[in-house]
């Protein structure tokens, strides 16, 4: 029998096995992963809220469904869904009906969500337990965690670093045992780059292939939400729970979404199999200036590993890939500043009423204080780029450029290229306030995953190792509704390194985080900031 | 690129609806200059025959049968307001004073 504590490491498809043997119940999983998270959450700051009660009472239902399903026999046991009865840990820019939906920022404290998202409402179809909404940077702007409105959140390998972002608290959860799922959305790397730092799998998929109903929006030609797991199995049934067409947004595709993704190889020697004659290509320009030593060498063991596998490996050329970030950056400050207009402090969120004052006053009152300093960057940036007089010169020449960037890969793909492998982020993860000071530093950590959003196509990170002590992501990027092919070539690297030793290590500052007299992240970016 | 003047992003804040303090416009007048300076990187490309991409998945004109379904209840969507009077949001007024 295994205790309750033990429940916390096991993966999601081999806790719904021990389901569907009674071995354990939801009730059991889902303690196990409350206490953990409860517990470190003082260390961590993972979490925003934790939703013990709400948990319980998922759990307690999806153990009257497998409780049904046993006494109906075993063909009603295997059609329940992979993922009832087990922990989900949401990003909190997802609407869960009756709960909160920060996004990080203060302008959304009080906020009560008045429905599901697509995505809570399948994840409540398929029985998943949601144990609570997790910490992100406000409205999903960043790459550390660090601009959330509600503190940073610790990387568990490194309690000084950070996570990653912006759905640091999903990638730390899920890389601290406190949840084996996580939701996360990425518009920029916001799922990969959290994942390759906090050492597990997370991925983007193609745009218009998970609903975007009901998610706090950021930069809507460009957002997709996608899973976070600590397997490409896990990673492959969260995403096959939450994607598909949904009418209330008119953006995610009437494309069949493969059930494939639910036999994913259990055998290492088939996951290793399929690779033989696969085609990879390593795109040069990945392999960018200032790319730490250590994360190039563990992709180019990875990309070795591969090759010795039987896929075969081929240089190739995007060569627009540096004109990625400036275009980016213009295209998403530009949307984010269109999104954000709707926060005016009338219909919801916080609100200041100046007495005796008009109402653009109240706006820009509500507005100055409610947004947090990268919102307020990028709204300023966004508005300048629209503004009369600049729209060619910055949004129009954006587009055009996003248009190179989208055909070098229309070209490599069409090219007989399977997929692309290359790293998912130039470095491990960094100190609280490394990048803080210099809002480009902080934009480079997203150089090597944002052109898959530009393009709209889909992208997966697995981790490949440590350098210096810290993970690293290993990125597999695929045309457009690829994820099934990205996830096997996630799963056959699984298989060809399953010995290695850096698989069998837990974040190593995890322990720390039992102590409930040590430091907040928000202590530790200080003292971080006073050594300085 | 010609740089923003300290001007120009008082102008844009309050385009942007945004109460900023000095410090705060100081410091935005440097990264924002700084991050203009890395767009300049793009007047490198020749796009004009190029045209622009604004989504990237083809998909065109998806329709829905004009029905009513089911939607939120007056109770629900009011319940974030910070003011309401009956069924209505209570808004600020922006007409002059003798139109309020």
């Amino acid at each position: 029998m295994i205790g309750n504590g033990d429940a916390t490491r096991l993966l999601g498809h081999e806790l719904a096995s021990r389901l569907r043997t009674g071995e354990l119940s939801s009730r059991d999983i889902t303690l196990a992963h409350l206490e953990a998270a409860e517990r470190q959450n003082h260390a961590l700051n993972a979490w925003l809220v934790i939703e013990r009660d709400k948990a319980l009472a998922a759990a307690d239902a999806a153990d009257a469904r497998l409780a049904a399903a046993r006494m109906e026999g075993s063909e009603a046991t295997a059609g329940l869904h992979p993922l009832l009865g087990l922990p989900v840990a949401v990003k909190d820019l997802v609407s869960v009906a009756g709960g909160q939906c920060t996004a990080g920022s203060r302008i959304l404290e009080g906020y009560v969500a008045p429905y599901d998202a697509h995505v809570t409402g399948r994840l409540r179809d398929a029985g998943a337990v949601i144990l609570g909404k997790t910490n992100m940077d406000e409205f999903a702007m960043g790459s550390s965690n660090e601009y959330s409105a509600f503190g940073p959140v610790s990387n568990p390998w490194d309690l000084d670093t950070v996570p990653g972002g912006s759905s640091g608290g999903s990638a730390a959860a899920v890389a601290a045992f406190h949840s084996p799922f996580g939701i996360g959305t990425d518009t920029g790397g916001s799922i990969r780059q959290p994942a390759a730092l906090s050492g597990i799998v997370g991925l983007k998929p193609t745009y218009g292939r998970v609903s975007r109903h009901g998610i706090v929006a950021f930069a809507s030609s460009l957002d997709q939400i996608g899973p976070l797991a600590r397997d490409a199995r896990d990673a492959a049934a969260l995403l096959h729970a939450v994607a598909g067409r949904d009418e209330r947004d008119s953006t995610s595709a009437p494309i069949p979404v493969p059930d494939d993704l639910l036999r994913l190889p259990t055998s290492d020697d088939e996951a290793a199999g399929w690779l033989k004659g696969k085609r990879l290509g390593l795109p040069a320009e990945y392999f960018v200036k200032g790319m730490e030593p250590g994360v190039e060498a563990r992709i180019r063991e990875a990309v070795d590993a591969l090759e010795a596998a039987g896929a075969t490996i081929q240089e190739v050329s995007l060569p627009h890939t540096d004109y990625g970030l400036a275009t980016y950056y213009i295209v998403v400050p530009a949307e984010a500043s269109a999104n954000l207009a709707r926060y005016d402090g009338v219909r919801y969120g916080k609100s200041i009423r100046l007495p005796g004052a008009d109402f653009i006053a109240d706006y820009l009152a509500t507005r100055g204080d409610g947004f947090g300093p990268e919102v307020k960057r990028r709204i300023m940036l966004g508005t300048y780029a629209l503004s009369a007089g600049y729209y060619d010169a910055f949004y129009l020449k954006a587009q055009k450029v996003r248009t190179l960037i989208k055909r070098d890969f229309d070209e490599v793909f069409g090219s007989g290229i399977d997929a692309l492998v290359a790293p998912t982020s130039p470095s491990v993860a960094f100190k609280f306030g490394a990048r803080t000071a210099d809002p480009v530093a902080m934009y480079l950590s997203d150089a090597c995953t944002l052109p898959a959003n530009m393009a709209g196509i889909a992208g997966v990170s697995l981790p490949c190792g440590l350098s210096d002590g810290l993970p690293v992501g290993l990125q597999f990027i695929g045309p457009p509704w690829s994820e099934l092919e990205l996830l096997r070539f996630g799963r056959a690297y699984e298989a060809i390194t399953d010995d290695a030793d850096w698989r069998k290590l837990e974040p190593a500052q995890l322990a720390l985080a039992d102590d409930p007299s040590g430091p907040t992240p928000a202590e530790r970016a200080a003292a971080l900031a006073a050594a300085a | 690129m010609a740089g923003l003047t300290r001007a120009d992003v008082e102008h844009v804040a309050f385009l942007a609806r945004l109460r900023l303090t000095a410090d705060e416009l100081d410091r935005l007048e440097g990264q924002l200059n700084h991050i203009l300076d890395q767009y300049a990187k793009l007047s490198e490309l020749d796009t004009s025959a190029i045209p622009p991409t604004a989504q990237t998945i083809e998909l065109e004109n998806i329709l829905r049968a004009d029905v009513a379904g089911p939607s939120l209840s007056v109770e629900d969507v009011l319940r974030n307001a910070v003011s309401t009077e009956g069924d209505f949001i209570v808004v600020p007024p922006i007409l002059g004073g003798d139109d309020a």
